[in-house]
């Protein structure tokens, strides 16, 4: 371990891995390490008896669950958006050829205690109950409206200002009911809360042109999903990155970040070897997160808050969902009379994550009070029988700095979101602080489907 | 329409003894000297036709060095249809990583995946330390494929490659092949294929909204 790199990478998670990629195929001299002796770190999946060890020590899986190697579980569910910045990077880097992905099968949306598909095909919008024939013209025409926006032309802009006028202003120009807002801001736009309604509406403008354009890509819903589980994600950028020359370490503690008389980023050390690099990038659990004393006394990250997930093993599929195989349900917080929606995300053996007949659901929401399980229980109760949970609250951590000044970038972790759109937020944020450019991704050139 | 098979197989073995060099024969019947350590392109395939008309395609996965530190993704064994285990004559030390390689293999992969040891750098045989004898006879406890090659001269690469491809249909159906091989796998599972351009696929039933 006596060479010098460009970066040193802490983490095998995605956000990590995905960076250490691009890095490694811009050039850059990559060393990437992991404490853990599996790659993934909280964006991992596990096999049954890594998932009863992290959470049930003390026991082991039963085998009517049957084979262990049958089993992926995501610790932290998300879905990829078809049309989202996460396909773009896997498509740009080509790591699309040690992945295959499916759909999912149906995003569905919590009201008035029944739940809902929403629609993604013109015979499923006339059948659904989620609006009255009226609310549904008056939709129409706040569709079209977002639609046909175009910057420059302001014919279409019906005299709104997306960069000034916020969500709510729109929503009463075009009369839309509070259960339609509620289903189109958190169903379609996937805000977690209701703050975006006094935001400028450019944002939502967008997450929603984003969802439709998802959900017009394959039909049914505007997710797709690795097979074998989230887990394989940042492998596959692992695997980019060792193929352009990047150096992996799995199972390396980390004792210390050696820093110089200013502060800045010198090596690392485990054990007692030490590696330097001139930049460092890694997850908030290498620089002090969940600990009492900050590495020498610096404190690197801050808690923002705590998510509550609810891993679900289930003998059945979720009852009202016409047996979907996979989904997404949205409980918006108006409806549960909350401050943040409550997220249920379910796969099956179709997506090769667990045996067949068996169904994997994880239930998570942002945490409002001190007693979190609780605040899943209108989720929870959606499911039907539970054959087994696992609950975890992990807090959030961000950097306090952006790493320009002692070149250590640390990432921010996942948070509540169903899908990757901030994952990627992150490694632009990340990229552009320790390379010094944005981050350009070139479309690479596809054959058009003949 | 004469069959094809597509295989997925990976080549494990300590840095250094010639996995690259091996498939660069394999694939572009090149070698080269002064190789680096695997950089670019670790991804290839190649076809071998048999004399019954079956063509059997193999999609090679190298380590990309991830193995050096023991630090393979368990992704990499995943659908693994054969592999290649391979050690360096002219160093003991590499079968015994070979050896816990195969350990590694029969612990992780599918119990039907075909392992082949290989014994390269054969054109080295002045400065052999591994007997064929010794290493036959391994193979042969472990139920293994086992044979000799020189990236360098060439000698034995086809040949290995040959004997893999004529196993490997005979000991599965095709039919249990599906899922095999990621790249075009996706349209036999029902699968998507993020490289197809948007709104290509089901713009027809999709929601235009
Ligand atoms: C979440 C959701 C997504 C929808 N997506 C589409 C879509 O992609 N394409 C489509 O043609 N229709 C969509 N619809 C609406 C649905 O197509 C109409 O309800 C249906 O066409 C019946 O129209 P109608 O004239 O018989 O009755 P009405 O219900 O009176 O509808 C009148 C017109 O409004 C339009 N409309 C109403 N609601 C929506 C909406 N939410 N989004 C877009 N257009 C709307 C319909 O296209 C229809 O032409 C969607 C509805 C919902 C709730
Ligand atoms: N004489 C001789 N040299 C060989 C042969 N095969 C490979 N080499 C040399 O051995 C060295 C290592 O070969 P590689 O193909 O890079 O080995 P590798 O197993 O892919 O190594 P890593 O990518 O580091 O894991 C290179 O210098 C090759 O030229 C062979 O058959 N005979
Ligand atoms: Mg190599």
């Amino acid at each position: 371990m006596d060479e010098e790199y460009d970066v040193i990478v802490l983490g095998t998670g995605l956000t990590e891995c995905i960076l250490s990629g691009l890095l490694s195929v811009e050039g850059k001299k990559v060393l990437h390490m992991d404490r853990n002796d599996y790659y993934g770190g909280d964006s991992a999946s596990l096999n049954l008896t890594q998932l009863y060890r992290k959470f049930r020590p003390d026991q082991t899986p039963p085998t009517e669950l049957g084979r262990d190697r049958d089993y992926a579980v995501d610790l932290i569910p998300k879905f990829i958006m078809a049309s989202g910045e996460l396909s773009k990077i896997l498509v740009h880097t080509d790591v699309t050829r040690y992945l295959e992905f499916k759909q999912i099968a149906g995003s569905f949306v919590y009201r008035d205690g029944r739940i809902s598909k929403v629609p993604s095909t013109q015979m499923e919008a006339v059948k659904s109950p989620l609006m009255g024939p009226f609310e549904k013209r008056r939709a129409k025409k706040f569709f079209e409206f977002l639609q046909g926006w175009k910057d420059e032309d302001p014919a279409t802009h019906q005299g709104i200002d997306l960069d000034k006028d916020d969500m709510k202003t729109i929503y009463e120009k075009f009369g839309l009911e509070p259960g339609t807002q509620d289903f189109i801001g958190h169903a379609m736009g996937l805000y977690l809360d209701d703050d975006y309604k006094t935001q400028p509406a450019r944002e939502a403008y967008s997450r929603i042109v984003l969802y439709t354009a998802s959900m017009a890509r394959w039909g049914k819903s505007p997710y797709i999903y690795p097979l074998y589980g989230l887990g394989e994600l940042p492998q596959s950028f692992a695997r980019l990155s060792a193929i352009y020359g990047g150096t992996y370490m799995l199972d390396k503690p980390i004792h210390e970040i050696i820093t110089d008389a200013d502060g800045k980023f010198v090596g690392v050390k485990s054990g007692e070897e030490i590696v330097k690099a001139k930049q460092v990038i890694g997850d908030p659990s290498y620089f002090g997160a969940g600990k009492d004393v900050a590495d020498g006394g610096k404190v690197r990250v801050l808690e923002e808050g705590k998510v509550v997930r609810a891993i679900c093993i289930l003998k059945h599929p979720i009852p009202g969902t016409e047996d979907a195989d996979s989904l997404q349900i949205i409980i918006p917080q108006n409806q549960v009379g909350r401050r943040n929606d409550i997220y249920i995300a379910m796969v099956s053996s179709t997506h090769n994550v667990c045996a067949k007949d068996v169904y994997v659901a994880i239930v998570s929401t942002i945490v409002e009070t001190d007693r979190p399980e609780q605040e899943l229980a209108a989720g929870l109760q959606l499911l039907g029988p539970v054959y087994d949970k696992f609950i975890s609250v992990s807090s959030l951590y961000t950097p306090t700095s952006s790493g320009e000044a002692d070149n250590i970038f640390i990432t921010r972790s996942y948070d509540a979101t169903s899908h990757f759109e901030t994952v990627v937020e992150d490694v632009n944020r990340v990229w552009k602080a320790a390379v010094g450019t944005e981050l350009v991704l070139k479309k690479r050139d596809v054959e058009p489907e003949a | 329409m004469s069959k094809q098979f597509q295989f997925k197989l990976v080549l494990l073995g300590e840095s250094a003894v010639g996995k690259s060099s091996l498939v660069l024969r394999f694939v572009k019947d090149q070698f080269d000297d002064y190789r680096e350590s695997t950089i670019g392109a670790a991804f290839l395939t190649q076809t071998v036709s048999l004399e019954d008309g079956t063509t059997v395609k193999f999609e090679i996965w190298d380590t990309a060095g991830q193995e050096r530190y023991k630090s393979l993704a368990p992704m990499y064994y995943r659908n693994a249809n054969c592999a290649v285990v391979v050690y360096d004559i002219t160093q003991t030390a590499s079968l015994e990583k070979a050896r816990s390689w195969i350990r590694e293999l029969q612990r992780q992969a599918d119990p039907s995946i075909v392992i082949a040891l290989c014994g390269n750098k054969s054109d080295l045989s002045a400065r052999r330390q591994v007997t064929e004898e010794e290493a036959k006879k391994y193979a042969d406890e472990e139920g293994l494929m086992w044979g000799e090659t020189s990236a360098k001269s060439g000698e034995g690469v086809a040949e290995i490659f040959t004997a893999i491809a004529k196993k490997l249909p005979l000991t599965a159906p095709p039919s249990a092949r599906s899922g095999a091989a990621r790249p075009g796998a996706a349209a036999r599972t029902g699968g998507v294929d993020l490289n197809k351009q948007a709104n290509t696929q089901a713009g027809n039933e999709g929601c235009n909204c």
